[in-house]
């Protein structure tokens, strides 16, 4: 059995709908930090974190820098910034825009990876460019879970379309059945590959 | 770059470490506070850059060929800046730090990590538009000398001017953006006669110590790239030079929560990070 130590969701176009999915889906006890990083205007101020508030149980709330990990609850990477990841925190940058994106989903995907090795699910959603199917990949050369959701019934197919392709992932799935997958993924259970 | 290249994390991490300490030695520049997961991206990129396949092989090439050092010092650091950025900050500035300021004799401001020179730009125009320009000094400072060479220009893109209109409007200027600029073919170039009370000089919040009292100071999205112990040092520093009321701004993400000055400080603005000396 695996300790996860974080779980990275990456979305874009149509991700506030398919996001706010996910989280209605997890319970209030959920002990695995959630880092949501979501394509959006610059300017756009810290909405997202509030509107992904009132989806479910879990509060979530903006990355600050050197955030720690442990506890965190649902993190959301703040429009403008990177977010990187270290064993026990979050660094941000505002280094240049990756595939036109800050945040970037391979950013905080690779450096999960990087930081965290098998500890690390990640996530990638609906979206109408391919950012995130080279995170994902490294996520699953560094031995953690990768999970697509389904291109053919997602908003927008072309990111999970990219990432499926890329990643080879353990799970393609419906939207709907992200979150349970997850809190089977908490609980150190061993679904089977899609 | 590859699994192999870096998969055994404590391994690279002793190359990173030795990297940092050889830069060090040999140049004095000192990036060993620097936040890790940031820096650590930048040297593979680095790495792959040149075509190496280890922070050990880019450490030999940075020991022995100084046009390698001036290509690594290009990416550490990080010159993403915008006039007006974060319009709701400025306005605030305005709206509740102005006022104060307009009381003193004279105002002293310091930009710390000011990079090509955008975020003085923008407080230039707001001390003009308050009519404080003519009794202020803006410091403004980086580690890095090329990019104060540029700052000293005035210069910036021309594709820029439609977000730093859109910006400078959204952050309450009063007057027309396009008055404060010149066009020279790509280019547009800030109006001279307002940098000539902003001195621009080198420092390096790193290695460097207090030069001066100020009545605000100004350091945005330079602290997420230190490890915690450096921004101990360098809010270290801020303190020292802040008098009593003194106002200190920081980035969006960047707090004075947890850290050892905290006490000393209360919030002006919590959500736009401005804090003042009490």
């Amino acid at each position: 059995m695996t300790d996860r130590r974080l779980i990275v969701i990456g979305a874009s176009w149509g991700g506030l709908q398919a996001v706010g999915e996910i989280l209605a889906g997890l319970p209030g006890d959920f002990a695995v930090p959630v880092l949501i990083v979501q394509h959006r205007a610059e300017d756009t101020g810290d909405l997202l974190a509030g509107l992904l508030d009132r989806r479910g149980p879990l509060p979530v709330r903006e990355v600050e820098d050197k955030d720690t990990l442990a506890g965190a609850g649902v993190l959301v990477a703040p429009a403008g910034y990177h977010v990187l990841v270290e064993p026990d925190h979050l660094e941000l940058s505002t280094e240049a825009h990756v595939r036109f994106s800050r945040p970037s989903i391979d950013v905080t995907l690779e450096s999960a990876a990087d930081a965290l090795g098998a500890g690390v699910i990640g996530v990638v959603l609906t979206g109408a460019n391919d950012d995130g199917a080279v995170g994902l990949a490294a996520v699953r050369r560094r031995g953690g879970f990768a999970i697509v959701q389904n291109p053919e019934t997602a908003l927008v197919a072309t990111m999970p379309a990219a990432a499926r392709s890329s990643a080879a992932p353990q799970a393609v799935a419906e939207l709907s059945e992200i979150a349970p997958l997850l809190v089977q993924l908490a609980d150190g259970e061993a679904p089977h590959a899609a | 770059m590859t699994e192999a290249d870096h998969h055994d994390r404590e391994l690279e991490e002793l190359e990173l470490e030795l990297l940092l300490e050889a830069v060090y030695r040999r140049y004095g520049y000192d990036f060993r506070g620097y936040a890790r997961a940031s820096l650590r991206r930048r040297l593979w990129r680095r790495a792959d850059l040149e075509g190496l396949r280890s922070l050990s092989g880019l450490q030999e090439r940075v020991l022995h060929d100084p046009h390698c050092l001036e290509r690594l010092l290009a990416d550490l650091s990080i010159n993403v800046t915008a006039m007006f950025r974060d319009p709701t900050f400025h306005q605030a500035l305005r709206r509740d730090v102005f006022p104060e300021l307009r009381t003193h004799p004279f105002v002293r401001v310091w930009v710390a990590g000011c990079s090509t020179g955008e975020e003085v730009m923008s407080i230039a125009i707001a001390l003009h538009e308050e009519g404080m320009l003519d009794r202020s000094r803006i410091y403004a400072t980086d580690m890095d000398a090329d990019v104060l060479a540029r700052a000293r220009t005035g210069g910036f893109a021309l594709e820029k001017v439609r977000d730093y209109t859109r910006n400078y409007l959204a952050a309450g200027g009063t007057d027309s953006f396009s008055g404060y600029y010149a066009v020279t073919g790509d280019q547009a170039v800030f109006d001279p006669d307002l940098l000539r009370t902003v001195v621009f000089a080198q420092h390096n919040l790193a290695t460097d110590g207090s030069f001066n009292e100020f009545n605000l100071v100004i350091c945005r999205n330079v602290l997420i790239y230190f490890g915690r112990d450096l921004q101990d040092r360098v809010l270290g520093l801020f303190d020292e030079s802040l008098p009593r009321r003194g106002v200190l701004a920081l980035g969006r993400k960047e707090t004075l929560r947890g850290t050892a000055i905290e006490e000393r400080y209360e919030p002006v603005v919590e959500a736009e990070r401005i804090y003042r000396r009490s």
